[in-house]
């Protein structure tokens, strides 16, 4: 399969391996911001192709993780309703909420159904006029497009039975906390293809230049990521902190410019809470003024609420990589995927499946 | 930002209370169900086995009993139909066991208001399934139940086969050095089911493999060598039916992965809708776990079938990570191979 069989060649990937080695002379700590490109990291054992010192630490980017546990407690309120059809991407369906999660509103009688893009929840509105549909719009810059587009297409049929429930969370903002924060370790980024093919590299730039920090923009293969990897290390190597491009068949400098657009006309930044990091200035998205009407806050009524989420598992750590997954003691004894204390360890991209599904052999002994 | 002391963590959820989807998907959430609500309500040494039949003498022969039902939607797709799948899928638990299916009943819940002309195309389906694996279906029931009290039509079917002597094949007999071989392609009755469902289209069709295999599986018995135990990778796919061997064997399991045949099509979509071939459900393939010194000579008879054309040594039991299957991978790292948790869900991006 072209584009994906070359960037999972076993080959390929040894010789960056081998140019890896030869280049790296001291430690160095890497983060991967998006839990795509931590699941492949595991999923390929790429940790047994680095130098020993080269260690990588997984970032926030699982948006079924950082979903604020306030929107899934909403997303089920509203799933109660009679009259409510709520439509989500189906990882969101097993993300606990305080007292149950979507699956379990599912089987005891709510209309929640899974889609794979928002426009298809556009046309459930459009055959079901007897039902109010909702879309959980979450999360990051890559699936802000198509929820706009949602919104923008609604609007525009004037459509009176749908409405988004938006908790959209941004990558540059939530970097800029990452590396204020006194504990931070991490001396490099691979920045996330995907938002990146929507937003393009300019606003990294700022980061790379405050914080004196590479940055690559990576892919999602094994090959992606090793090259991403080594980018990074002859920049650090060489005492260079500039954004660089390895993802080059997906990603221009300036984005998706029809995709941006969409974006700006429907949602405007506003600040965001990230479930266990908590409140980031200027990082989500909410709908504009004039997209009001599809607001579901708004439709509903829905008042704001605060949930209390109690230190049980050290998600805030892991999402932030300043813990790994085997860290935790609850890990794979108290916390497995059917058994979830936290996100990380619900979604496909949360650090801590990624960690169960993959290597717990590599950590048994 | 709050310094990390003060962070806040999500919460567990209580205790499960309903069944969920995922209860059906063949992964974990079945295995409970089958552990903590079948097996104590049940217990007896022939369930305990935990094998896709029950095996079990009766005035000096053999006999294998299983039962199998259907839910499958849409009811006809590429390459077959809820009809022919309901009577391979019962031969195919037969034929797992070593058996030879002679008989099978069948049991029809219909939904008021489907069209007799569905009904008769899934009967004669079924005919024409078990006369070409000469079987026959000698015995049978139908309920009928109110509009929305199911979907269409479920068909469960039970049948009976002969084992012959000196056959034993059970989870459990797995040992370190052991082959595992696996008949052919991985995914297509999945995906072709699903493709159907979310309107995909490929440049050439996915069909479903549906087919039954005890023809292919009286050929490999046919090897003096030990086959120690066969499974069809049906719900859960491959990576569940191997979790299962592992555990109940109490070995590891390592497959190579260059080794396991995927139809480029099946990638493809895979790779869409973010789904693992390896968990992908099959109905026409085994994967039989056979004494080292057989191996060579099983899978050249198994070539010679033409529901073994393909099939592959994808790997070998071992005596590490017992109760885990591992991967080597096309990069030379390992991983595990994990069972399903719930149903396989669409990534977000």
């Amino acid at each position: 399969m072209k584009y994906i069989d070359e960037y999972r060649d076993g080959r390929i990937a040894r010789a960056l391996a081998t140019q890896l080695a030869e280049c790296c002379t001291r430690p160095w700590v890497l983060m991967e911001i998006c839990g795509g490109q931590t699941h492949t990291i595991m999923r390929y054992g790429l940790e047994e192709l680095l130098p020993k010192g080269v260690e990588l630490v997984h970032g926030p980017g699982c948006p079924v993780c950082v979903t604020p546990l306030e929107t899934i407690d909403k997303a089920l309120a509203l799933a109660e309703m009679p009259e409510v059809t709520l439509v989500s991407y189906g990882d969101m369906l097993r993300v606990p909420g305080s007292h149950a999660d979507l699956f379990r509103a599912k089987a005891k009688g709510a209309d929640v159904r899974i889609a794979y893009s928002p426009t298809e929840a556009v046309r459930l509105a459009r055959t079901l006029p007897e039902r109010k549909v909702v879309f959980l719009a979450i999360g990051f810059e890559t699936t802000a497009p198509a929820n706009a587009m949602a919104a923008w297409m609604a609007k525009r049929e004037r459509l009176k039975n749908f409405s988004l429930l938006v908790s959209h969370v941004l990558v540059p903002p939530a970097i800029r906390a990452l590396m204020a924060s006194p504990e931070n370790r991490v001396q490099g980024f691979i920045a996330p293809g995907h938002v990146c093919t929507v937003m393009g590299c300019g606003e990294y730039e700022a980061l790379a230049r405050d914080f004196r920090i590479p940055i690559v923009v990576g892919g999602f293969e094994p090959v992606d990521l090793l090259e991403a990897v080594l980018l990074l290390v002859k920049q650090l190597e060489a005492g260079e902190a500039r954004v660089e491009n390895q993802y080059v068949r997906s990603v221009s400098y300036e984005g998706n410019h029809h995709a941006r657009q969409v974006i700006g006309e429907v949602f405007e930044v506003a600040d965001q809470k990230w479930r266990g990091i908590g409140m980031i200035r200027q990082s989500g998205l909410r709908l504009r003024a004039e997209y009001a009407e599809y607001d579901a806050n708004r439709v509903f009524g829905l008042a704001p609420i605060t949930t209390a989420e109690p230190a049980e598992c050290i998600s805030a750590q892991v999402l932030q990589g300043l813990r790994k997954p085997t860290d935790c003691p609850a890990f794979g004894m108290r916390c497995t995927p059917e058994n979830p204390l936290g996100a990380p360890m619900v979604s496909s991209e949360g650090a801590c499946a990624a960690y169960y599904h993959y290597r717990r052999h590599a950590h048994a002994s | 930002m709050k310094t990390i002391a003060d962070l806040a963590c999500p919460t567990p959820l209580p205790t499960k209370d309903t069944v969920l989807l995922g209860h059906g998907s063949g992964g974990k959430l079945s295995g409970d169900l089958v552990r903590q609500i079948f097996l104590p309500a049940f217990q007896n040494p022939l369930l305990a086995r935990l094998d896709d039949q029950a095996v079990f003498s009766i005035n000096g022969s053999r006999l294998a009993l299983t039962t199998d039902s259907f839910v499958v939607k849409p009811l006809f797709f590429p390459g077959g139909d809820i009809g022919s799948l309901a009577v391979h899928g019962t031969i195919n638990d037969l034929a797992m066991g070593g058996a030879w299916p002679l008989y099978l009943s069948a049991a029809f819940i219909l939904e008021e208001g489907l069209s007799l002309e569905v009904l008769r195309r899934v009967v004669n389906s079924m005919r024409g399934a078990a006369d070409r694996a000469g079987v026959e279906i000698v015995t049978g029931d139908t309920k009928v139940v109110e509009r929305g009290s199911g979907d269409q039509l479920f068909i469960t079917t039970t049948g009976v086969g002969v084992v012959p002597d000196g056959v034993t094949l059970s989870a459990d007999r797995a040992r370190p050095g052991d082959k595992v071989l696996l008949s052919g392609f991985l995914g297509d009755h999945g995906i072709a089911i699903l493709a159907q469902r979310e309107g995909l289209e490929f440049e050439s069709p996915v069909c479903s493999d549906s087919a039954a295999l005890h023809t292919l599986v009286a050929t490999m018995l046919k090897v003096p060598g030990e086959l120690r135990c066969m499974r069809d990778p049906t719900r859960g796919g491959l990576s569940s039916t191997l979790n299962e061997l592992a555990t109940q064997s109490d070995v590891g399991i390592e497959l190579m992965e260059s080794e396991i045949p995927v139809h480029e099509e099946v990638r493809g979509a895979c790779e869409m809708l973010g789904l693992d071939p390896l968990y992908v459900a099959n109905e026409g393939k085994l994967v039989a776990i056979v004494e080292p010194s057989a191996a060579t000579e099983i899978l050249a008879l198994m070539r010679q079938h033409p529901l073994g054309r393909d099939a592959h040594v994808i790997g070998t039991v071992t005596e590490a990570n017992a109760g885990l299957v591992t991967m080597r991978t096309g990069l030379g790292t390992t991983r595990i191979v994990d069972m399903l948790t719930g149903d396989q869900l669409p990534r977000i991006c």
